[in-house]
């Protein structure tokens, strides 16, 4: 079986569902609204199918999971190197590849690999039965994987991008160390959580002894839409977010603002094709917020909540205009408003392509809900894309009263792997 | 035969493997890897999808389509030395034997039922130019390798008997702070052999069993009972007095008698030694990483490098038999034996002691756990390579 290079998968491939026997009758409930534009299972040989089965190529010049049309889920994962050794490295990235290439094409790890009865099977076996279900796999690269308190532990220090490192302190920021960066990180993302969690626990196992986890985050509820297929879903706040998003429909302003060119760091020409990955933990204070009234809320935000539209008037995708004033001459869109700091006219015209999840992690210790937004935005250029911005919305946005940012990282997303032979940061390593 | 797979998939490893597959049918076959030998074991046949295969790894995937419980064998083509085997394959069930087979001629058998000679056929494993140094290991690398093992577990388990005699000597006579050096390390000898005397379900309990462990209405008794009480809460605890003190020591001398006793006719298999290894990490990582198994004394980390100098001393009677089927794992263990060692050791105090658990911090112990990880995980495919 070859794994899917182009839109659907080959023929006669076989999903882990199929390999069991089971017909795929089971996946008719689910339509396919909602993800538009890619191709999924079998057609033609298989009734309609659901979004279960939906496959994306895992080979491309571009690293699937960034444009891909956002999955309903996440699980993102950040990894310490533990080894020194440069070469232990490069295989971990090789079987890592391997692995991903099984696992987006919907079958097991290992799968074509009998094993012993005496030794633990090659997968952990709690996606069998199950379809690819939209997997996608992005794998990126921190700052400290090229240089940790002062060492050079791969020889990559001359490759690092000048634009690779840590997130500056924002104003009101408090993170937590053990939620904070890392030298590599994996977002999984999925229609159906099992087959997200699957793949991290798969990939971080084939991983111990070269990297351990540091931190992981679920996510549900995508929080973006990054196609113009798909409906913008709502945040924890209970507005919809991610309005303005950049999709990938927007094919030139994706290349302005999402992919590295080979140009733009000469030290990381490595990095074309490839992206940043900023990702931020945002708890919300979830309590004071649903008690806050919907004049303040709608006034925070700059839009209102049932539909999205800005306070200025018109419907969702209305541009907002900020000059509409109101009784005693004051903009309808208060200065100060969300919608208003992020807005492309505040930032020197930047788009920003967001990716992010909602996220629950059950309660704290004073029983409130531990619970966000795990922001995921890929920028070109995060000096320029992300931190400005960034430090505006902590020093001005009102709305940060609801807000604290708890878990941090950026990362090098190199591009995608381009042959069967190749791996991921096959263009850092040779 | 519509599903036969051509045999040279068998033998590939992952990756290469994916460009053999194409000849699958899409027929559904059942979870685990493909690019196997197909074997029906049915009432009265035993149907192979091909009679040969290239040397190396062979993959059967034997599926019982009859009513009863059935076999699979290959023997050498003395019909009489076992090459491989599965057993206890119960009715519509599939299971993989994967043997490392050199060039030459062999005798497959299904036994519908477990009786009789089975439903024999010749099978031929041709020369693939491959892995020509397929040796097996010979029976006496085993017997030195099982007796060995026989003859530490005895060792550890005597002077267990020496050393819980002097500490509940010292525990009995009032000498607490004795006591409490004695303690951790005459537990080394039990945590050395932990899988083995486990594995007797009568004195486990007796004499290992953790406060958190006990049942409604179960007594408490062992190593942890003594533990408490010579380590005690600092309030709402009443001390023992010398009579129950004698009860609860006389009570842990007599059953480590008991174990010692019956270690001396137990004979090991090597894939029991194989996963007794992997056990005793196990342990590590279940009660000794978060500081549960000691947690008055906070001796955790004598625990720790007892489990894993018992499973080292495992690895290394093994050691002759890995390097034959899997050299390259048998490297990635020791190596990893090693740095886990190399970090324990930053925990020692003089020549036998250990920091107490409870001064280690949460991003150590995330340290040594990764350390932990780093071995386990080659250390669990251990058995599988070495009965391969």
């Amino acid at each position: 079986m070859t794994a899917p290079s182009s839109d659907s998968p080959a023929k006669g491939s076989l999903s882990r569902r199929r390999l069991l026997g089971a017909a795929g009758a089971g996946a008719l409930a689910v339509g396919a609204a909602g993800v538009g534009g890619y191709a999924y299972g079998n057609e033609g040989e298989d009734p309609p199918q659901g979004i279960d089965q939906a496959t994306y190529p895992f080979h491309g010049r571009h690293q699937s999971g960034i444009t891909t049309p956002a999955q309903d889920r996440l699980h993102f994962a950040a990894f310490d190197v533990t080894t020194e050794s440069r070469e232990a490295l490069v295989l971990l990235l090789r079987s890592w590849t391997e692995a991903a290439r099984e696992m987006t094409a919907g079958r097991s790890v290992g799968q074509f690999t009998a094993l012993p009865y005496d030794a633990p099977p090659a997968d952990t076996g709690e996606a069998l039965g199950l379809n690819a279900s939209g997997l996608t796999l992005t794998f990126g690269f921190g700052p400290s994987l090229f240089e940790k308190d002062g060492k050079d532990r791969f020889g990559l220090r001359g490759k690092q991008p000048e634009l690779l490192r840590e997130l500056p302190h924002f104003p009101a920021d408090n993170l937590d160390a053990g939620r904070s960066n890392g030298d590599l990180c994996i977002q999984a993302c999925a229609h159906d959580p099992q087959v997200a969690v699957h793949a991290v626990r798969n990939l971080a196992r084939l991983g111990f002894g070269t990297v351990a986890m540091r931190w992981a985050q679920l996510g549900f509820g995508r929080t973006s839409s990054t196609s113009n297929a798909q409906a913008t879903m709502r945040n924890l706040l209970g507005f919809k977010d991610g309005t303005a998003n950049l999709k990938s429909e927007d094919r030139e302003e994706v290349d302005e603002f999402v992919w590295v060119h080979e140009d733009d760091d000469e030290n990381a020409a490595w990095l074309a094709e490839g992206s940043y990955l900023v990702a931020r933990r945002i708890n919300m204070r979830i309590e004071p917020w649903d008690r806050t009234s919907l004049r303040e809320q709608e006034q925070l935000v700059g839009r209102d909540r049932q539909q999205g539209a800005p306070l200025s008037g018109g419907t969702e995708f209305t541009e907002p205009d900020f000059e509409v004033t109101g009784r005693e001459g004051l903009p309808l869109i208060p200065v100060d408003a969300h919608v208003r700091l992020a807005h492309p006219t505040t930032n020197k015209g930047v788009k920003l392509l967001r990716r992010g999840y909602n996220f629950t992690d059950g309660t704290n210790t004073l029983g409130r809900l531990d619970a966000g937004l795990f922001f995921i935005a890929f920028v070109r250029n995060p000096e320029e894309h992300y931190i400005p911005m960034q430090t505006r919305l902590s020093g001005q946005d009102p709305l940060m009263e609801y807000l604290q940012h708890t878990g941090s990282g950026l990362f090098a997303v190199p591009p995608g792997v381009r042959s069967k032979s190749g791996f991921i940061g096959e263009t850092l390593f040779s | 035969m519509n599903r036969l797979i051509t045999a040279a998939c068998t033998v590939f490893l992952l990756g290469i493997a994916s460009a053999c597959s194409v000849t699958e049918s899409n027929e559904p076959t059942a979870e685990g890897g493909s690019g196997a030998i197909r074997v029906e074991s049915s009432a009265d046949e035993c149907a192979l999808t091909a009679a040969e295969a290239p040397s190396g790894n062979v993959a059967f995937k034997v599926k019982n389509t009859g009513s009863e419980v059935t076999e699979f064998y290959l023997y050498a083509e003395d019909g009489l030395r076992i090459v491989g085997e599965i057993e206890n394959v119960g009715p519509g069930l599939s299971r993989d034997l994967v043997v490392r087979a050199a060039p030459g001629t062999y005798v497959t058998s299904c036994r519908p039922g477990m009786t009789g000679k089975g439903i024999r056929s010749e099978f031929k494993v041709t020369d693939s130019g491959k892995d020509a140094k397929i040796t097996g290991v010979d029976q006496a690398t085993i017997d030195t390798a099982t007796s060995q093992y026989a003859a530490y577990v005895k060792d550890q388990a005597s002077q267990l008997v020496d050393q819980t005699m002097a500490f509940t000597a010292a525990y009995k006579d009032g000498q607490d702070d004795e006591a409490r050096k004695l303690f951790p390390l005459a537990r080394g000898y039990w945590e050395r052999i932990e899988t083995v005397a486990e594995s007797f379900g009568d004195l486990d309990p007796k004499m290992d069993l953790r406060e958190a462990d006990l049942e409604e209405g179960q007594e408490w008794t062992g190593w942890h009972r003594i533990e408490k009480d010579l380590w005690p809460p600092a309030s709402g605890y009443k001390q023992l007095s010398p009579a129950e003190r004698a009860t609860y020591a006389d009570d842990l001398l007599s059953n480590t008698n008991i174990l010692d006793e019956r270690v001396q006719t137990l004979e090991y298999t090597v894939d029991q030694i194989g996963n007794g290894s992997k056990g005793l990490l196990d342990e590590v990582a279940a009660g000794k990483i978060t500081g549960e198994e000691d947690i008055w004394s906070h001796t955790d980390l004598y625990d720790f490098q007892a489990n894993v100098d018992g499973a080292r001393v495992a690895y290394e009677g093994l050691k002759p038999l890995l390097e034959v089927k899997d050299a390259a794992l048998s490297t990635q263990i020791e190596s990893a034996f090693d740095a886990l060692q190399v970090l324990l050791d930053k925990y020692k105090v003089g020549e036998e002691d250990f920091v107490f658990y409870d001064k280690v911090t949460e991003p150590q112990r995330k340290e040594l756990s990764d350390a932990v990880n780093a071995l386990a995980e080659p250390l669990s495919k251990m058995t599988g390579a070495i009965t391969l």
